[in-house]
């Protein structure tokens, strides 16, 4: 057991990484910034679990919110339109808190 | 699309029983298991228990759940903070190695969930999902055009009301608890339960109101 480097609130950027094999973090979120919404537990990485690897040690895993806006150019929909997703801690680093339209969902 | 999906249904169940498919995958699929038998990996019996776990799941296992939380609101409670411990209540068990989340519709915030990796589904719960779910087309438009997507499944989302994506990469695997329709007050929890099909349980539509349903 590890302490969660983040907290819900937190303004994250998914890492810009290009990183073969079994990935579970979607390219239409790598180099983004959103805010942690919840944090979800620990679980074995499945980039190690799919080749035969144990998956240790586990990794934390962050629900991370995303204004659509933010996510997609000449998005259709409301701006308040959010996206959540599941990211492992590996591929989240810490963002500026520089914009504050940003991640203002109401949901979380 | 009830039609193409029944096609499809009534072809899985053929390849299941008969193993007539001649596809180069189900071919290939069938190679696979013949060695994984053959090298004492799985037995037959292993692949049968599994074939049948997953068939004796279904949307209405979902449906109960919904059905349960509209009528009983510390249910709903639980359904929304720990969904396993909530579906074993009912006699429906999605032990294993992966966590359910149900997400509340309300009168601010519509949900909608995809796997734009692959096809993640609580198929603990419901079954397997349609075949539409797994399509790269879904895939790929609920993330960024998830209203037009709704819109062709016959369901407008007004522009206040917010459309929250939850697109299920990892360990997580989500349900939609649906707004109970108006004029719904004097039904039974199993008439409820009636409403609720596999669609709203994803989020691409709604119960609807006894009037309008079919």
């Amino acid at each position: 057991m590890t302490t969660a480097k983040f907290e819900p609130g937190d303004p994250v950027r998914v890492r810009a990484d290009e990183k073969p094999g079994h990935v579970r973090t979607p390219g239409y979120v790598r180099g983004k910034t959103g805010r942690i919404a919840s944090v979800l537990g620990e679980f074995r990485n499945p980039e190690m679990l799919a080749y035969g690897g144990s998956g240790l040690p586990k990794q934390h895993l962050y629900k991370v919110a995303f204004r659509q806006t933010d996510l997609w150019k000449d998005y259709p929909g409301s701006p308040d339109d959010a996206l959540y997703i599941d990211i492992y801690e590996h591929w989240l680093e810490p963002a500026l808190r520089s914009d504050p339209r940003q991640a203002t969902s109401r949901r979380g | 699309m009830s039609e193409t999906h029944n096609a499809h249904t009534h072809e899985e169940h053929e390849s299941i029983g008969s193993g007539s498919t001649t596809s180069p995958y189900a071919r290939r699929i069938r190679a696979i298991e013949a060695l994984l038998v053959e090298r004492g990996v799985l037995t037959k019996e292993d692949v049968l228990r599994q074939i049948e776990y997953m068939e004796a799941r279904s949307p209405a296992n979902g449906a109960r759940l919904v059905a349960r939380a509209w009528v009983d609101p510390e249910f709903k409670a639980r359904l929304l903070s720990d969904t396993k411990a909530a579906a074993a209540e009912l006699g429906i068990d999605a032990s294993g190695p992966v966590e359910f989340v149900t997400v509340e519709n309300t009168p601010e915030v519509h949900n909608l969930i995809v796997c734009t990796l692959c096809s993640c589904y609580p198929r603990a719960i419901l079954g397997r999902p349609p075949d539409w779910y797994k399509s790269f087309n879904y895939r790929s438009r609920a993330v960024n055009e998830p209203r037009a997507v709704m819109r062709e499944f016959g369901l407008e989302i007004p522009e206040d009301v917010e459309v929250a994506v939850h697109d299920s990469s990892a360990d997580i695997r989500y349900l939609v608890l649906p707004m109970r329709p108006p004029g719904t007050e004097d039904m039974s929890e199993e008439e409820l339960a009636r409403l609720v099909t596999r669609d709203c349980l994803i989020g691409v539509t709604i119960p609807r109101e006894p009037a309008h349903a079919v």
